[in-house]
């Protein structure tokens, strides 16, 4: 049950995201990448995280993605800005080719060095379930003083973004 | 079903971390080689997605809840983070009638 969960929702949040990276139209981006965002909140779920896993779902998939498609039928782009393919460059390239490089290191550096806890099952672990009371605990403890800077910064971000969109009155 | 899934490898925090370094490349792609702004900014947000990902799996491996507590800290950023650059977007639309990369280049070196 859990390599089902996680195999599936896997490839659900794996195909999403590149036919987002690939998607010409914005438009179809964004759906992609709700598609992407359920099956991210499946393997939370999957690894115990219920709250986090409904909080992807009302925030990411709901309210973030929904200012996207606001956004971009707010602007209604027209088919030229639509189609206009992609660059390539010849240092982009190469700096893409050397992060991938790195990156392709570290992972299978990783899977084959990692020993302990990492490479063991995850259904063999001790359980661990996080439901809103259980993550309410540290949240309104040990980091009760960033959570409310983060209320402090969603305010600035509030003011940061009307003032950056209104007009100037003539 | 039950036959296949018995034939693939159980399931390891490392299969978490694979697909979270996997995501962050997809995201990476995206924002080195579209020009489209906001598919540069949904690829932003899937980054730190894969991120999010990461701290979830290690919270499992490790058996305390800090590392889901910095993720919720991490969607709220997100968001303002969202509110912020797409009313950049607009403001730039206004200016250029556009929302290519390109369409504000000229700090480029």
């Amino acid at each position: 049950m859990e390599g089902l969960g996680f195999y599936g929702f896997g490839a659900l949040t794996l195909l999403g995201a590149l036919l987002m990276v690939t998607s010409r139209n914005p438009l179809h981006g964004v759906l992609w990448l709700v598609v992407s965002f359920l099956g991210l909140s499946g393997l939370f779920g999957g690894l115990g995280a219920h709250f986090l896993a409904a909080i992807q779902i009302l925030v990411y998939a709901g309210a973030i993605l929904v200012l996207f498609l606001f956004v971009i039928m707010l602007l209604n782009l027209r088919p030229d800005d639509v189609e206009r393919m992609p660059t390539f460059s010849l240092r982009g390239g190469v700096g893409g080719f050397l992060v991938g490089v790195v990156g392709f290191c570290a992972v299978v550096g990783s899977v084959v060095m990692g020993t302990g806890a990492f490479a063991k099952p995850v259904a063999g672990l001790p359980p661990l379930e996080a439901g809103a009371a259980d993550v309410a605990i540290p949240l309104f403890s040990t980091a009760l003083l960033p959570f409310e800077v983060v209320s402090l910064l969603l305010l600035a971000a509030i003011v940061g973004s009307v003032a950056l969109t209104k007009r100037r009155l003539p | 079903m039950t036959p296949l899934l018995a034939a693939l490898p159980p399931v390891t925090v490392q299969h978490y971390l694979l697909l979270s370094g996997l995501l962050f490349a997809v995201g990476l792609v995206g924002v080195l080689f579209r020009r489209n702004i906001i598919i540069v900014l949904m690829c932003l947000e899937l980054m730190l997605s894969a991120a999010n990902l990461a701290f979830v799996a290690f919270s499992r491996v490790h058996g305390n809840l800090q590392g889901q507590v910095m993720v919720f800290f991490s969607i709220a950023v997100a968001a303002a983070e969202a509110a912020v650059a797409l009313s950049i977007i607009i403001a730039l639309y206004r200016a250029r009638g556009g929302v290519d990369v390109e369409d504000a280049a000229e700090m480029k070196g």
